[in-house]
């Protein structure tokens, strides 16, 4: 608490001493976590202090430390790419909602191959992550490609070596589509994987990826885009194959029912629908049930509201797939409706 | 007598009172450098404190077991630490033998052969190595050494030492470029200066009449380098080989990028696999669990152990060819 305190006072002196926008009742609000959503937060954060005052502080730490520093209070926030369970949750006093959506994309490094010429299902790349099919000519590969060239070199599997929400949305989607992948390995931000190589990071499997002759990696789908890699089509849920593109990602998201969902504790992969791009993800934003200091507090979900409100093109831009509006009101009234201050008022008063 | 008395005893207050200005800064300066040392001391003992706090978690759960298995399941919650301790080692061992003799022959070269015009400008060009920032070696490991060695390389030794019984096994596989040999052979690279300052140290303190005779009787520098030099200062030189084992231990960054990162043991050098700083840099961050970060700072203690144990090892063999050489 006095860290909390301290940091604000340390926002506060700044301001005085002008070192901060200039603007009355300039504030800082921070927050820490996932990588995935650093790009959008941080472009957000960039606009909203131009337009308000208030800065973003945050701290791309990964989902994990996300998680810990809004469980020590030592943020305003956190953003985890793997929602919590309810029960975690309640036990911790957060309350949660998704921020932005996006897709993660298979890609690999075949020579001759052109992005999206080749298809692979979801169990043959279980398969393949479980080091059971390990050749790029073998049958069950050639099968779901006919008239495309395939060598005979070994398959480089290239995962990430470090725990990721990235990790978690691809492990989670092989575990609904192989039943062996569930039982051997399982879905979490880090896993024990079968075979490959680990890259740290996004960029390290793009780097692995694009170095390796015959390697297959998946990376988030701007990575697959800026680094110029070879991304593949994948079969989804009804079985048609699509390409990775803001459209089937939207087209997963549509079918996201929020509504229904306890603490919007809902992952968006393998979703039904003839577009809908198999790998798609939300990533998530935590919050202290109990706020200490309301003004704080509001602030933060004042920039929140804000970024539901003007923040969609900038998010596609950065090809996130925004929150439908719908979805946005269900949130506000869960920020009523669970966010209180010490004397047990909600601390979001606005109505939009 | 009186006049006399009162002047010696005069003396001294006069000098008391010049002296002070010393006297008064010389015992809190004392104790500042007692302070200063103490500080590293307590640092050291806290570190260790916090590690074995820290690690209690994992080693009560897993017990023994937590050093001879190597699952590393952060779904289960199930953690051995044999996979980076394994690679650890491994990686280190292929730094030393390459990089001993590179060293070596380096000091030898330097101190014993090479015109003098030269020697300055070479120990220096070899000393910078030891300069150069470690994520420096990794990321030209990863871009330009990992690609040669796949494509060039280990093709050829699997090709060649792949089928031959027993050797064979340590060649196998796919040749990626990225695996534990690779991590090695950049460890290597990064020990030589370290290893060549030591052994330029040590040959040079060898009597210049034991060297002189040696030449005199008509050895070739070959023979003496063999038959003198080296013996003579073996204990020295093995000193300088654990100062850069020390180093290969613990370096991180370097080996993150070439190394595959892979929780798995195999008996194939050119497999991928992990080493313990290098699984601390990658899952540090986003560790969720208590269990999990315990089993990450029980890796960090067994390595602390492993480092101490080497750099004392090597703090008593080079202090005894300080003794010898004397």
């Amino acid at each position: 608490m006095s860290f909390h305190r301290s940091v604000r006072g340390l926002a506060a002196a700044l301001v005085v001493f002008g070192l901060g926008t200039g603007m009355a009742g300039a504030a800082e609000i921070t927050g820490a976590g996932s990588t995935f959503a650093y790009p959008i937060l941080a472009k957000w954060a960039d606009v909203y202090k131009t337009k308000t005052g208030t800065a973003l502080n945050y701290q791309s730490i990964g989902s994990g430390g996300g998680i810990k520093q809004i469980k020590s209070k030592t943020v305003d926030f956190g953003a985890s790419d793997m929602p919590l369970e309810p029960k975690d949750l309640e036990a911790a006093g957060l309350v949660q909602w998704p921020t932005i959506m996006g897709g993660v994309v298979p890609v690999v490094n075949l020579s001759g191959l052109q992005p999206g010429e080749l298809r692979l299902d979801g169990p043959t790349l279980a398969a393949i992550y479980l080091g059971k099919i390990s050749k790029w000519n073998d049958p069950v590969i050639a099968k779901l490609n006919p008239g495309v060239k395939l060598p005979g070199t070994d398959i480089a599997v290239v995962h990430r070596s470090d725990g990721s929400g990235t990790t978690f949305l691809f492990t989670n989607y092989l575990s609904q589509v192989s039943p062996d992948w569930k039982k051997d390995v399982g879905s979490s931000t880090a896993v024990e994987w079968p075979v490959g190589l680990g890259g740290k990071g996004n960029e390290g499997v793009a780097n692995f990826t694009g170095q390796t002759d015959g390697a297959i990696g998946y990376v988030e789908y701007a990575y697959a885009t800026q680094n110029k890699l070879t991304w593949i089509q994948m079969a989804n849920h009804d079985g048609v194959f699509v390409k990775p593109n803001l459209e089937t990602f939207q087209a997963a998201a549509a079918n996201a029912d929020w509504a229904h969902a306890e603490d919007y504790d809902l992952v968006l992969t393998d979703q039904p629908g003839k577009n809908s791009w198999p790998i798609t993800g939300a990533t998530f934003v935590l919050m202290q049930k109990a706020q200490d200091n309301p003004e704080r507090g509001l602030e933060t979900l004042k920039f929140f509201a804000w970024s539901y409100a003007n923040g969609a093109k900038m998010a596609e831009e950065l090809q996130y797939v925004p929150i439908p509006e719908n979805v946005v009101k269900m949130i506000e009234a869960t920020w009523k409706r669970d966010i209180k201050s010490s004397d047990g008022k909600p601390v979001w008063t606005a109505a939009r | 007598m009186f006049s006399e008395d009162s002047a010696t005893m005069d003396r001294p207050e006069e000098v008391a009172t010049r002296i002070p200005s010393g006297l008064k800064l010389n015992l809190p300066f004392r104790w500042l450098t007692a302070a200063a040392a103490m500080l590293v001391v307590a640092a050291l003992l806290a570190m260790l404190a916090i590690l074995a706090v820290d690690s209690a978690p994992a080693f009560r759960r897993f017990g023994f077991a937590f050093l001879v298995t190597s699952a590393w399941n952060p779904v289960t919650d199930t953690y051995g630490a044999l996979a980076p301790v394994t690679g650890t080692l491994v990686t280190s061992v292929i730094a030393m033998l390459v990089g001993t003799p590179v060293a070596v022959g380096v000091a030898i070269f330097l101190n014993e052969i090479c015109p003098h015009r030269l020697r300055d400008p070479l120990a220096i060009a070899i000393e910078l190595l030891a300069a150069v920032p470690s994520i420096i070696y990794g990321m030209w490991g990863l871009f330009v050494l990992a690609p040669l060695l796949g494509r060039h390389v280990y093709p050829a030794l699997i090709h060649w030492i792949g089928p031959v019984p027993v050797v064979g096994a340590l060649f196998q596989g796919p040749p990626f470029g990225i695996g534990t040999l690779t991590a090695g052979l950049i460890l290597a690279i990064m020990v030589i200066p370290f290893i060549a300052s030591v052994a330029r140290q040590v040959l040079g303190s060898v009597p210049p009449m034991l060297r002189e005779a040696a030449y005199g009787v008509g050895a070739t520098t070959w023979e003496v380098a063999r038959h003198v030099l080296i013996p003579h200062a073996r204990r020295g030189l093995i000193g300088g080989v654990m100062l850069g084992l020390g180093r290969a231990l613990g370096e991180t960054m370097a080996v993150t990028f070439v190394i595959g990162n892979a929780h798995r043991l195999s008996a194939s050098l050119l497999h991928p696999g992990t080493t313990i700083s290098a699984v601390l840099a990658n899952e540090f961050t986003e560790a969720s669990g208590d269990l999990y970060l315990s089993s990450l700072v029980a890796l960090g203690l067994i390595l602390f152990a492993v480092t101490f144990a080497v750099l004392l090892g090597a703090r008593a063999l080079l202090a005894r060819a300080d003794r010898r050489s004397v």
